[in-house]
């Protein structure tokens, strides 16, 4: 193989790339605390003792599991808008990154449930809360603290999974990467870098997550 | 003096096995009775009932003269609201096999909890009510330490400090020290003795036969769900009456 390594042209767009990462990382950020949200709401459907919420809850969590997020994409950025609902592409990407990481974060909350002891609901209706406040000031706080790696996992996950939002041209660092593609004819080069910085971009990350699972941690 | 604590004809089955078959009893401000009995006699049923951490289908329980848990319009019975009942929950407190301390929060925390977002005081007034507590528990010291850094006999002190500075009219015992190592059951016990001494009305299932003999003053021994034989101490210990009484303390640890 004889091929002439240039990496100029890179480097001349270097600004493109960093404001790709940044809106990549921010679609992660914000996908994944709406996520949350909608992951506790799924996993407390799936333990209800009514039958309908548990019923929508796992037909949520299954229906969005099985299908590819590419597809959950293109559906929430070109069907919706035929049934009414037209979101901008960057809203778009970011209602789909949520409801994708609502389900799986359900899971990771639905068994973080079920693990933890009994006692600590019963703990707290002896001191008279009601359950919604055990919820609140226990049960929640005790199981994040205990699915924390897991959460990890996800945002990198999910951070990888933003560069599928150039699917529908959303100006993150793929999409970015293939403009510079395109117009440099530097293919190689491109790809390279961009592989390079997500490598990075998940080490910095887990890295940081660490840190934090570290810091929330029961000290024991 | 009125009763603190009236339960009349208490009825309780898991599914078609029924574990309280019709349970009889009054205490008065200041008792301390103790529940034994061997496992599956009904004992930590009865106590949890007391708490309404379990239903149950026939018969009532009076504390302080309220009815708690059910309510009755004409010949229906029905189950109070769920604030209702945290409300009433509240004049009970209850110490746990397994201690049940929340683990992301300290032991002053954990004490406060209940202060705070049950009775709505201010985080001022429940931290001098839960320093006061755990001094009285010997865990001062270790206010600002977390569950999981705590030997089991201290989660249980806190356990007992938590549910008492609730100011519970009846504190209720759940084998309080069976989950701990033989040498921290004395410190345990030396807090509920402590506390009986101070006059608090006190209901507790224990497997601790010389303990119970000191600190009640009324034993109750219960066998398949209904009261056996009860007494004071030193007629349930020294003269029991049935031969199945003398049968369980013969095989009971004293």
């Amino acid at each position: 193989m004889n091929y002439d390594f240039n990496f100029s042209v890179i480097w001349r767009n270097w600004e493109l790339l960093a404001q790709g990462l940044g809106l990549g990382l921010f679609l992660a950020l914000v996908s994944i605390a709406i996520g949350c949200g909608i992951g506790l709401l799924a996993a407390f459907g799936m333990l209800s003792r009514h039958r309908v919420l548990r019923w929508i809850a796992v037909a949520y969590v299954s229906a969005i599991r099985n299908t590819p997020i590419l597809v959950l994409i293109l559906f929430c950025y070109f069907a919706l808008p035929q049934l009414g609902i037209a979101l901008d592409k960057i809203p778009s990407f970011i209602f789909t990154l949520s409801i994708y990481a609502g389900a799986y974060l359900a899971e990771v909350f639905r068994s973080g449930l079920v693990a933890l002891p009994k006692g600590l609901r019963e703990a707290g209706l002896a001191i008279g809360l009601t359950e919604l406040k055990i919820k609140i000031h226990i049960i929640i706080p005790v199981m994040l603290r205990n699915v924390l790696p897991s959460l990890s996992n996800n945002f990198i996950s999910l951070f990888k999974d933003t560069s599928l939002a150039a699917a529908i041209a959303v100006p993150e660092l793929t999409f970015y990467a293939r403009k510079i593609n395109v117009e440099s004819f530097r293919v190689i080069e491109t790809w390279m870098v961009a592989s390079l910085i997500y490598v990075v971009a998940c080490y910095v990350i887990a890295w940081f997550l660490r840190q934090l699972e570290q810091r929330l941690a029961v000290p024991r | 003096m009125s009763p603190i604590l009236t339960i009349t004809d208490l009825h309780k089955s898991f599914g078609d096995l029924e574990v309280l078959k019709g349970i009889d009893m009054t205490m008065q401000k200041g008792d301390v009775v103790s529940l034994i009995g061997s496992s599956g006699s009904g004992k930590t049923t009865l106590l949890r009932c007391v708490n309404l951490l379990e239903d149950f289908e026939r018969g009532s329980i009076e504390l302080d003269g309220e009815a708690i848990g059910y309510r009755h319009e004409g010949s229906e019975r029905r189950r109070l609201s769920e604030r209702h009942i945290a409300r009433q929950r509240a004049m009970t407190g209850m110490a746990f096999q397994q201690f049940n301390l929340f683990p992301h929060m300290t032991a002053i925390r954990n004490v406060m909890l209940g202060l705070t977002k049950t009775k709505k005081m201010a985080k001022d007034e429940a931290y001098a009510i839960a320093e006061k507590w755990l001094e009285r528990v010997g865990m001062i010291e270790r206010r600002d330490h977390f569950p999981g850094q705590l030997s089991g006999g201290q989660q249980q002190r806190v356990a007992i400090a938590r549910a008492i500075a609730m100011n519970p009219r009846i504190m209720l015992f759940d084998e309080v020290t069976s989950a701990l190592d033989p040498e921290l059951v004395k410190e345990v016990l030396a807090v509920v003795r402590d506390l009986a001494d101070d006059g608090m009305t006190m209901l507790l299932v224990t497997h601790e036969m010389r303990f119970a003999r000191d600190v009640s003053s009324k034993v109750v021994f219960m066998h398949h769900g209904r009261i056996h034989e009860e007494g004071p101490p030193e007629q349930i210990f020294g003269a029991p009456e049935t031969d199945r009484l003398r049968g369980f303390l013969a095989n009971s640890e004293m």
